[in-house]
């Protein structure tokens, strides 16, 4: 084979098409949901260098959005899923508006308070149902046609979704416009310098990642047949900041990885330690930050590299010009 | 609509808002000289609380030994996480600052959830303060004008102390320039890890002068400390008074909204804090950056 890599994009497709044979459908669907979550939220901090903390407002709130239209007024799931993105983007826009006129800390600051906004609407408006939630989200017929109310069917809908929003992020991130943003990241100033229009550049990336937070939580909505408060708890937003840390800050499978970690242990652990997944969690942050800064990614791919010059020790021999 | 419930939501309002103040106060000193936005401090405020509670439950401490004993346990756990955790972080992006201080919020949380519930538990208020007096355009309890003006005196007293002293000198300098200040033959290292036990010292005298007010319990330290996020960004970090002023008045202003637009007092701190990022993006006190 010429490409290795097309080789073992085919296998991972080929894996995910296999596993809801092999594993309990619910829980991948819920993997691939925080996954997308996860990469768009990495898309703001790995690449933009913003670290946002109120992404639950985006994941919860289209996740509110889209039970709402499906319940009430009988949306396809297609359809609902664009609303939540929809409202997504809108929101988006509206923070990012607010948000990008700071960075560093007020910018965590600021979308962290912007998202207690948020939260406050879904315990208060109307139609979200206070406490208790929107419940008994029908999944519908996709297009009308496929019934998702077999888990299956739904997995595949998800993944297909899933699926278009990683090759959006990354096809963004490989774009001239991911480069932009990564200079921007590693010097505002000279950014500036250069003639990019920074704060526009900071508000498309936020936009995108707000939209693409909004389809994973329309998605999880439909998945759970339910939005609740959870989703849009400040808990929510620092449960994805901890996903990307752990699989890797600016790798693009880090995010995923990351996903993949933290609801395995949540699915494993929420029935033996109960309230101690907190504790858990606030010590994973803990020693990620000071011990395991590149994520499980990032080390994987530290280690590599690092073996890979070990394998090639006589490299400044060969690198003579030619 | 009477005075008495008018000036009561008003008094009840400033108390809210003197709390903003020590805690904007101490999250802004600490940030001026370790570079790190401290979220565990709404934990630690919590902690203040419980450390009264608990106190009095296990070793009959009364309030007035609470006052003083919770701010030294709090602001010695704050020495620990200083030179365990933090000094670590040193030179490195302070967004890591946040995420470990946030773990450690994380942490306090669900340790305390998993020892006393999320319900909460009540706190007598001390013998001697409760009741009220009649000053004559309303019925002023007396535990609350307490608190304001015990509040409102720590306040001061750390403002005077920052500005006023050669310790505060000091303390400014190491923020400023923190080598040239350490060339100076002052012991920087060590200024730093009493920042940060004073700041949250701070936090955990506003806890147990919550306690009696409102219930003690798991969850009271973050539910405020995204509130006072939303301050620190509304008054900008640069001045002490400048802290004090935003917190007094944005807990006048919530207060007022409790009254008149009760089902907006939850988010009305978040809208004024959008409006003041439009007009005047450094925050009211702040230094543009």
């Amino acid at each position: 084979m010429k490409n290795p890599q097309a080789v073992r994009y085919l296998a991972l497709v080929l894996a995910l098409c296999a596993a809801p044979f092999v594993i309990y459908p619910t829980f991948l669907m819920k993997v691939l949901c925080f996954a997308l979550f996860a990469t768009a939220f990495n898309l703001l901090i790995g690449f933009g260098g913003l670290l946002s903390f109120g992404h639950a407002a985006f994941f919860g709130g289209a996740a509110y959005v889209c039970a709402a239209v499906c319940r009430n007024f009988g949306f396809t799931p297609e359809l609902g899923v664009l609303a939540g993105a929809a409202y997504a983007a809108v929101m988006g826009a509206l923070f990012g508006w607010l948000a990008v006129r700071r960075s560093g800390i007020y910018f965590a600051m600021i979308t962290l308070a912007l998202a207690q906004l948020v939260f406050f609407m879904a315990l208060q408006l109307p139609f979200t149902g206070g406490e208790e939630g929107i419940q008994g989200v029908p999944r519908g017929r996709f297009l009308g046609l496929v019934d998702l109310s077999d888990n299956i069917a739904m997995y595949f809908f998800v993944l297909a979704v899933c699926g278009a929003g990683f090759w959006l992020v990354h096809r963004t991130i490989h774009s001239p416009f991911g480069n932009a943003l990564t200079a921007i990241r590693e010097n505002e100033a000279r950014a500036v310098s250069l003639g990019y229009a920074v704060g526009r550049y900071k508000l498309l990336a936020f936009v995108l990642s707000a939209t693409i937070s909004g389809v994973a939580g329309g998605l999880k909505a439909l998945v759970f047949q339910l939005a609740t408060l959870t989703d849009v708890h400040w808990h929510m937003s620092g449960e994805v900041v901890l996903m990307t840390l752990i699989g890797g800050l600016g790798t693009v499978f880090g995010p995923a990885v990351g996903a993949l970690t933290i609801v395995s242990l949540e699915n494993g652990l929420a029935d033996k330690v109960g309230s101690w997944v907190t504790v858990i969690m606030g010590f994973m942050f803990v020693l990620c930050v000071l011990l395991f800064r590149r994520g499980i990614v990032g080390e994987w791919a530290a280690w590599r590299d690092s073996r890979h010059q070990k394998n090639q020790l006589p490299a400044p021999a060969q690198a003579a010009p030619r | 609509m009477n005075s008495q419930v008018l000036l009561s939501q008003l008094l009840l309002g400033l108390i809210n808002g003197s709390f903003y103040a020590i805690l904007s106060l101490g999250l802004a000193v600490i940030f001026g000289l370790l570079n790190i936005i401290n979220f565990a401090h709404g934990a630690l405020y919590m902690m203040g609380a419980f450390c009264a509670l608990l106190g009095m439950r296990w070793f009959g401490i009364s309030y007035w030994g609470a006052l003083l004993v919770a701010p030294i346990v709090i602001g010695a756990l704050g020495v620990v996480i200083e030179r365990l955790l933090l000094r670590r972080l040193h030179g490195l992006d302070h967004l890591y600052g946040l995420l470990l201080t946030f773990g450690l919020a994380l942490i306090a949380e669900g340790l305390f959830r998993w020892g006393f519930g999320i319900s909460g538990e009540a706190y007598p208020v001390p013998e001697s303060l409760r009741g009220g007096v009649d000053i004559g355009v309303m019925f002023l309890p007396l535990y609350r004008a307490w608190v304001l003006g015990a509040s409102l005196a720590v306040c001061l007293l750390t403002w005077f102390v920052i500005e006023r002293t050669p310790l505060g000198a000091r303390l400014r300098a190491a923020t400023e320039r923190p080598q040239q200040t350490q060339a100076l033959g002052i012991n920087v290292p060590v200024m730093v890890t009493a920042t940060y036990a004073v700041g949250v010292a701070l936090a955990a005298y506003a806890g147990v002068l919550a306690a009696p007010i409102f219930q003690v319990n798991p969850v009271m330290g973050s539910n405020l400390i995204i509130v006072v996020f939303a301050v620190v960004v509304i008054g900008g970090m640069g001045s002490i008074l400048g802290a004090i002023v935003t917190g007094l008045g944005l807990g006048l202003i919530e207060g007022l909204t409790k009254l008149f637009l009760p089902e907006a007092s939850a988010i009305v701190i978040f809208v004024i804090m959008a409006i003041v990022l439009l007009m005047r993006p450094a925050g009211l006190f702040g230094k543009a950056t």
